[in-house]
């Protein structure tokens, strides 16, 4: 049995839930993981303790943590870390660590795992118009998409031991600026509601937002609608070109459902559309389609979920 | 003045259809073309040197049909095109060995790639090669300014900041503010006559084997409704059934 190694998920400053689904990843992988949680505060790494199927916590503290810098962080990681595979979430972030972890110890890193098939990987390529099965023989890093495999329940009270960690920062943040958008970012979220050209024009995503405000999703748009109107930003774009998510929920509103942007959405966990058109290729990926103008049935769909949120 | 290479890679059109023919991608009916983000590596490459004067050398890794990718770069503006020359599979380590050997040879100070390819998406290639060469780097930009350090805006937790980096550095371009130039006509006729400089690498052994390529899973049907007042059972449904709201 390999060695697995999970990099816990920091968010806000607090173990991010997806890190019990990494653990679940490792113990498919090889035995139980050790966790290891890069922090400035140690104590947030008493969480960690408790989830089921490791064997044990580093709390790895520096100031280097405030704020990610590649090298420092995978310098300080790699000096703690025993040689195994070393597991890390598939977010932008964790990516560009399980990368840097990999090349320093000269292994090969397989990012965006959705699936653990006796031992082999499975992932998605061409923006998961395909997906790839590989064998892996040795160590390596391996990122795991969020919300695929199952959290691993708490209740466990592993040790936790603190370990100072050194590290020198190669980049600076300068300035944190401000979003241009307060809302909800839609690499983010659990439920994202997406307009596309069919929404007639910008002005019409305010019914979308509205939706989105009440039961706390993200905005996001096809490339067609961030290429024809000026105000939707491409932090909004979900595609190939644009973000991949995965969330529980994706609501497609006046989206044809191209394969640029299929490829973007089609891993969600529940898809709704909403389209006038019945012969949209989204239909066919659709949990619930909804044969309908916009107009018609985001007044619905908000009043009802209005009713339910109260 | 600044030594810039740029990463560019052939990937299959972002519009194609992807085929599977006996277990493995068949792209031999698919157009191919740069991958996307890399056209914003390429702009900021040529911004980079237009501020501080130096070369910009675009190196792909790949056979000869890879060339065109450079010939493309080439018609933007980049100075010099290398292709190390490498038909086969690679996982991450074999490749990013090669490249950054070749990035050591030829004397680059700063690196720029696009965040991902289009094709694999792993977004592994920048920060693989900045740790082999003990390099900083920086992911995902959406826009850079450069003076003796390179200051980007890149993603942080909860928003955007603006990040100074040090050269030596490897930066991976997200889409972001950048209008991409264009080629000119001048620019695709010294494309033609411009001369590959074919480098070869020899790739480390592999840890990693591919058993598969497939199409994915595709879902049971779901239901479908017609007209808006249909939408008051889908929210029920998604609270009830799918347990999502």
């Amino acid at each position: 049995m390999s060695q697995t190694i999970v990099i816990a998920e920091i968010a806000k400053g607090a173990i991010h839930p997806t890190t019990a689904e990494l653990v679940t990843a490792a113990n498919a992988l090889g035995s139980a993981p050790i966790v290891i949680v890069p922090c400035t505060d140690s104590t947030i790494a008493d969480a960690a303790g408790s989830i089921q199927g490791i064997s044990k916590v580093i709390a790895l503290k520096s100031d280097i943590f405030a704020e990610y810098d590649a090298s420092g962080w995978a310098t300080a990681i790699d000096a703690v870390a025993p040689s195994g595979i070393i597991i890390t979430s598939a977010n932008p972030q964790s990516k560009d660590l399980a990368a840097r972890l990999a090349a320093r110890r000269n292994i090969s890193v397989v990012q965006d795992v959705v699936a653990i098939e006796g031992g082999n990987l499975v992932s998605p390529i061409y923006s998961g118009k395909a997906m790839q099965t590989v064998s892996l023989a040795g160590d390596a890093a391996v990122s795991v998409r969020a919300n695929i495999f199952a959290a691993s329940p708490q209740g466990a009270s592993a040790d936790v031991s603190v370990v100072d960690a050194t590290g020198d920062m190669a980049t600076a943040v300068e300035e944190f600026l401000a979003r241009a958008s307060t809302r909800l970012d839609v690499a983010e979220a659990n439920i994202i509601i997406s307009g596309g050209r069919g929404m007639g024009s910008p002005d019409n995503f305010s019914h979308l937002e509205k939706i989105a405000d009440t039961i706390g999703a993200a905005v996001g748009a096809s490339r067609a609608a961030v290429d024809t109107w000026e105000p939707i930003s491409h932090a909004m774009q979900v595609g190939q070109t644009g973000k991949t998510v995965n969330p529980n929920l994706y609501i497609a509103v006046g989206i044809s459902g191209a394969i640029q942007h299929l490829a973007g959405m089609r891993s969600s966990k529940y898809i709704v559309a909403i389209n006038k058109d019945a012969d949209a290729p989204i239909f066919q990926h659709a949990d619930y389609g909804i044969v309908a103008t916009w107009e018609e049935a985001l007044p619905v769909l908000q009043a009802s979920l209005s009713a339910m949120m109260n | 003045m600044t030594n810039i290479a740029v990463l560019v890679k052939q990937v299959p059109d972002t519009n194609a259809r992807i085929v599977i023919s006996d277990d493995r991608v068949d792209l031999s009916a698919v157009k191919m073309v740069m991958s996307p983000y890399d056209e914003f590596a390429v702009e900021t490459a040529l911004q980079h040197r237009e501020a501080s004067g130096g070369e910009v050398t675009a190196i792909t890794v790949g056979g000869a049909s890879a060339d065109k990718v450079l010939k493309d770069a080439k018609a933007i503006g980049v100075d010099h095109i290398v292709r190390i020359d490498c038909d086969s599979y690679l996982d991450s380590n074999s490749l990013q060995s090669m490249i950054s050997s070749v990035i050591s040879e030829i004397g680059a100070e700063v690196v720029y790639c696009g965040k991902a390819a289009a094709d694999t998406g792993a977004g592994s290639t920048g920060p693989g090669i900045a740790e082999r060469l003990g390099w900083a780097s920086v992911s995902n930009i959406i826009s850079a300014t450069f003076s003796d350090i390179i200051s980007v805006v890149a993603p942080v937790q909860g928003g955007n900041a603006r990040i100074s980096v040090s050269l030596p550095a490897v930066i991976s371009c997200d889409k972001g503010n950048v209008k991409v130039r264009k080629p000119n006509v001048k620019g695709i006729m010294q494309a033609k006559k411009a001369q590959v400089d074919v480098k070869s690498a020899s790739p480390s052994s592999s840890s990693i084997s591919i058993i598969s390529h497939s199409l994915p899973p595709s879902k049971p049907a779901g239901k479908t409704y017609e007209g808006g007042a249909a939408a008051a059972e889908v929210a029920q449904l998604l609270r009830d059934e799918a347990n999502v709201i």
